[in-house]
């Protein structure tokens, strides 16, 4: 008789600057499936591996932002040619933790990321304008990237509420720092996954794992990051990180509570609500 | 070791060393230096660097590493604009803060030492300028001994020469030993810190060496390195030095500073070599007349841990004037 074979089982871990560590604070958490039986532990994250994931989106900035937008586009492209690889992995992972039609629901990430692709090198042409001003300037209005976005991931659905939030955030050339769903993280960690071997540069992305509670206040203060995203962020925990965030004046974008599989869960003005509008009056001859 | 000995006492009647010692003297020193167990060393620096320094004890260690800064600009393109802005800097590390204390000194070229001492005149901030042909130390040594003596007359409280390594690592010790001095004497009352540049000597042995050297000599500092290579300082190089300057201090009775400089950007760091230096050479050296860090940045990242020790929040550049 030959022996019963153990299976091995993957460790989830934290997604920072390209690398998996492990939450600095050796903390992890229980993930249950739609049963109550122990799934799977994933990485508590802590305040300092929120430090690091920050310095990685800083040190991931200028390369990311100034790539061109096509270039930009074609990586998110890429991410959704690699998902469609994987999209029985993510049907399984999510089915594990109680999600149903768990392939509807990868399948609309797998294209949401190809929209937003698509935007990359478009959304300017859309929110920027050509101003008629009273003198003789060309006055002229675009959009650039804000810096690093924090971005708290609704809690369901894991994956495509995450991806219908990351996308446009960083195909405008902004890098993220994403804490993602606290109930159901593990389809964060098989994206960053998928995103380490997508192209996508080290620190673009850096996924944390663990609880809101903890982790948000001290995104929502960092002063090294620009905007957040506070879609995941609990109601009752608005207030305070809103009042925290406008320390250093943070964007704070709060997407109310859309039906992610619906056309209105995608929109150009998601990607332009992380970005800065810049103005130019250039001077002209009479 | 029975090189270096012969090579000194075969020199026969040399001039004394500023502080008395004859080459020979020093030979006699540089022989005795112990091998060093670098296994030993590498481990304990390592384990001196995880201690952990938190809250009070963390900002209290900041402001000690501000009072020992260096604050260092030696770039090719440095100008009296720079220099000014450095100085102001060096004065009032965070113009909106009057608590935060001044830098133990700037760091510059000889060029420019006489803006600095128009800038810092009337503060506690010392000029420091490198000579004697910083970075390399191979110029002709009476074009060495007239840049030390220009510096000072321009006003240098403090001047960083780099020690002969062409002439150590060939063993000519007594040609080392005898440029340390000449230059000492070409100081006249200004501090003298010799620059072992622990990353061109290879080995913890000679970086013990040549650190006995340079103190035997008269150097009132030993530095570690000239911040101009990719390896600067280290945490075992730097512990090896302190050991070597506690027992040099043991042995003559003599204290001798030690400078750490390159490479030293965060404020972790700085307070690791502040927990070697407590470890090894105790109380007395804690201070800016013993003991200095020589960096470009490291200033920047001492004011954001400061503001974040004492706001509750992670700080980002855009909020203090990074140069």
């Amino acid at each position: 008789m030959t022996p019963e074979r153990l299976d091995v089982r993957k460790t989830y871990k934290l997604f920072v600057g390209g690398a998996f560590p492990r939450s600095e604070s050796g903390r992890s958490y229980p993930i249950h499936d739609g049963k109550g039986q122990v799934l799977a532990r994933a990485a508590r994250a802590s305040r300092k591996d929120l430090r690091e994931a920050v310095r990685a989106a800083r040190a991931a900035w200028r390369g990311w932002s100034e790539a061109t937008a096509s270039n930009r586009g074609q990586i998110l492209y890429r991410v959704a040619e690699l998902m469609e690889g994987r999209a029985d992995q993510f049907a399984h992972e999510l089915a594990g933790q109680g999600t149903r039609r768990p392939e509807r629901e990868v399948t609309a990430a797998i294209d949401r990321w190809v929209w937003y692709a698509g935007w990359s090198d478009k959304v300017h042409h859309v929110v920027g304008t050509v101003n008629p001003v009273a003198g003789p300037y060309f006055d002229f209005t675009f959009p650039e990237p804000t810096g690093v976005v924090g971005l708290v991931a609704p809690e369901q659905p894991a994956l495509l509420g995450l991806v219908s939030r990351l996308a446009p955030i960083i195909v405008s050339g902004n890098t993220a720092v994403v804490v993602a769903s606290e109930g159901t993280p593990l389809p964060a960690i098989t994206l960053a996954e998928v995103l380490a071997t997508s192209d996508v540069p080290g620190g673009v992305v850096n996924v944390l794992t663990g609880h809101k509670k903890e982790l948000v206040p001290w995104l929502a203060g960092h002063m090294d990051v620009n905007a957040i995203d506070l879609t995941g962020v609990p109601d009752h925990l608005v207030p305070e990180v809103e009042a925290t965030a406008a320390e250093n004046v943070k964007r704070t974008i709060r997407d109310g509570s859309p039906d992610f599989f619906s056309e209105a869960a995608q929109s150009p003005y998601a990607v332009s609500a992380f970005m800065e509008m810049k103005t130019v009056w250039h001077p002209m001859g009479a | 070791m029975a090189t270096s000995s012969t090579e000194i006492e075969r020199s026969g009647a040399v001039p004394p060393g500023a502080l008395g010692f004859t080459a020979t003297q020093a030979a006699g020193l540089v022989a005795r230096t112990a091998a060093v167990d670098a296994v030993g060393l590498e481990e304990r620096a390592a384990s001196l660097a995880k201690r952990s320094i938190k809250r009070e004890a963390k900002l209290w260690a900041l402001d000690l590493a501000i009072r020992c800064m260096d604050l260092t600009t030696l770039e090719g393109a440095d100008t009296a604009g720079k220099v000014v802005a450095v100085c102001a800097k060096a004065v009032r590390p965070d113009p909106t803060d009057p608590s935060i204390p001044s830098v133990g000194a700037v760091c510059i070229y000889p060029l420019l030492v006489p803006v600095a001492a128009g800038q810092l005149k009337g503060t506690t901030v010392r000029v420091a300028s490198v000579a004697g042909g910083f970075p390399a130390g191979l110029a002709p040594l009476e074009e060495r001994l007239g840049e030390i003596r220009e510096a000072v007359r321009s006003g240098a409280d403090e001047v960083d020469i780099v020690l002969n390594r062409s002439a150590f690592l060939s063993g000519r010790y007594r040609q080392a030993f005898e440029e340390i001095a000449a230059s000492r004497e070409a100081c006249g009352d200004a501090h003298l810190k010799t620059i072992l540049e622990v990353g061109e000597l290879g080995s913890y042995d000679q970086v013990r060496r040549a650190s006995v050297l340079a103190m035997a000599a008269g150097s009132d500092f030993i530095k570690t390195s000239t911040g101009k290579l990719s390896t600067g300082a280290t945490l075992p190089a730097a512990l090896c030095m302190m050991e070597a300057a506690r027992d040099f201090h043991h042995e003559t009775g003599r204290r001798v500073g030690v400078k750490v400089a390159g490479g030293i950007r965060q404020s972790k760091q700085a307070i690791q070599y502040l927990v070697l230096l407590y470890e090894t050479l105790g109380p007395d050296w804690m201070g800016p007349d013993l003991f200095r860090i020589g960096a470009s940045t490291l200033l920047n990242d001492v004011l954001m841990q400061i503001a974040k020790e004492r706001t509750g929040r992670y700080q980002g550049p855009d909020y203090f004037t990074v140069d």
